[in-house]
């Protein structure tokens, strides 16, 4: 078995006197798909953006893509080149084309030449089902399109492991479907994703661990089939009810 | 009883009535005031003062001179405003705290004081505790200073207001991309900041128009004279008001301009 890709430890966050994650330890696996499900404030996406250190943890140490992202020599800007990461709300760079939100950090990081950055930048857009909308701004796009190519933006920098905030949370529903099938794609293919959703389905599907966080802890976990349809403990159960009868 | 309600009912407006009332009733007060003004006016007197065609004519072309000077000292004090301006918004956001309390304390004191003592203290001041200094352009380099310090420090604010604007997720992105901070910033937060900013860099260039009639105090001669300071001359020359209105004019032909562009970015920024 290889090194794990991810690896946490110990790790606590507190906001001010609020403390949202009190002690997670987390192993991930190279390829494999681990989502994070949870009760809002329970501190999914706060260990989301511990992990390429978007949030500074207060203690414990996180290595990723085989950077240590906590130790004192980090290079976070080296690591975070490695890290994909996909927000809830997409912020693709506003003032830029839909072309150059991915043209331009290919060529200011990773310093690629432009012929190839474009290239790159076409094929990854094509990859993601965007056509012809190259010269398009963000805006001009719908949540579904824009959360596609940002997606798209974020492979552009080869990243190891990718990770997902939410990712269809701010999207009308009939748009979620084209967002949730380019991630199954990339899983399909081998990327190491780390989600954090409500999309229980796409769970149940295309996960290979189901992590339910409460009160900032890990509380239950384990392939989807068990945690989703026969969680263990009673907070897991009463969260799974309500995400999945909410009129009830 | 029964009748005085149905004599009343006619009398009692409906809300749109009244609106109509109120409405009319303030374009009367308006149409009785111009009315008294133009009665009480001595018309003949205010087109002696004003109007002499022949005064107007005789400006011309040496009017143009100085409108160019006014032109080049507000572009000259504008763009040192923003060379200056820009890193000084930079070092207000800064997370080092000393770049921070000096850019704090410029913005302070450029902003605070006027705009002609500062003239004064890069004409005169600055030479006399800096016997032999020379400013690159003569004039045209005082100007720079002398206008675009204070100009700087409202750059500055605006800027850093603009900087601020930009959503948090924007600086996100871009960080978890793996660019460096200053990365950022040049890549992402400043161009959109810019943006965001034009309106109020615009009033800047038009206050900067009008400020450039300050300019005077350096003591100008024909060639660097501005507009203000021209039509003054002509004022006392003439012993007429005429070359006021000239140059009032010739303001405008700059700044209504600059307004109607920065309308139309404005509304370029908002389709987006």
């Amino acid at each position: 078995m290889t090194a794990p890709i991810v690896t946490i430890a110990g790790l606590h966050k507190r906001f001010g006197d609020n403390e949202v994650l009190r002690g997670i330890d987390l192993e991930i696996a190279e390829g494999e798909v681990v989502c994070l499900i949870g009760p809002s404030g329970s501190g999914k996406s706060t260990l989301l953006r511990c992990v390429n250190l978007l949030e500074t943890p207060t203690a414990g140490t996180i290595t990723a893509a085989g950077h240590d992202m906590t130790g004192p020599d980090a290079d976070l800007d080296a690591a975070r080149r490695d890290i994909g990461m996909v927000f809830q709300h997409f912020n693709l760079f506003s003032h830029l084309s839909i072309l150059d939100n991915l043209v331009v950090p290919q060529r200011r990081v990773r310093k690629t030449p432009k012929d190839e950055a474009v290239a790159e930048a076409r094929r990854l857009l094509a990859e993601v089902g965007i056509e012809g909308k190259e010269r398009a701004r963000p805006a001009q796009l719908s949540g579904g399109q824009q959360q596609r190519v940002a997606i798209a933006r974020a492979l552009a920098m080869k990243p190891r492991l990718m990770l997902f905030d939410e990712p269809t949370s701010a999207l009308d529903p009939e748009l979620v479907g084209e967002v949730l099938s380019v991630m199954k794609g990339l899983a399909a293919e081998g990327m190491t994703m780390l989600v954090v959703t409500h999309e229980m389905a796409f769970a149940r599907e295309v996960a290979d661990r189901v992590l339910f966080l409460d009160g900032g802890v890990i509380v239950e976990q384990g392939a989807p089939a068990e945690v989703l349809t026969d969680p263990k403990t009673e907070r897991a159960r009463t969260f799974l009810h309500r995400v999945l009868h909410p009129v009830d | 009883m029964e009748a005085a309600t149905t004599e009343a009912a006619p009398a009692r407006m409906t809300a749109r009535q009244r609106r109509r009332l109120a409405r009319g009733l303030q374009y009367a007060v308006l149409v009785a005031v111009v009315a008294l003004l133009a009665a009480a006016a001595d018309w003949e007197q205010i087109a002696a003062s004003f109007f002499q065609l022949d005064i107007a004519a005789d400006m011309f072309p040496a009017v143009w001179t100085s409108f160019w000077n006014t032109i080049v000292y507000t572009v000259l004090a504008f763009a040192f405003g923003m060379v200056v301006g820009v890193p000084i918004a930079l070092m207000r956001v800064s997370a080092f705290g000393p770049y921070r309390w000096f850019a704090t304390a410029y913005v302070e004191v450029f902003r605070g004081l006027p705009a002609l003592l500062v003239l004064f203290l890069v004409g005169f001041g600055v030479p006399q505790a800096f016997p032999g200094i020379q400013y690159p352009g003569g004039v045209y380099g005082q100007v720079a200073i002398g206008l675009g310090l204070t100009s700087s420090a409202y750059i500055a604010e605006s800027v850093r207001a603009g900087i601020q604007a930009v959503p948090r997720g924007q600086v996100e992105a871009a960080r978890s991309l793996g660019m460096s901070h200053t990365r950022t910033m040049v890549t992402v937060v400043l161009p959109q900041a810019l943006r965001i900013v034009v309106p109020p860099l615009t009033n800047e260039l038009v206050m900067l128009t009008k400020d450039s009639s300050l300019v005077f105090v350096l003591g100008v001669t024909t060639a660097t004279m501005e507009l203000s300071k021209f039509a003054r001359n002509e004022l006392t020359d003439t012993a007429n008001a005429t070359p006021l209105l000239v140059g009032g004019l010739l303001y405008l032909l700059l700044t209504i301009p600059l307004g109607l562009l920065a309308r139309r970015l404005e509304n370029r920024e908002d389709r987006r």
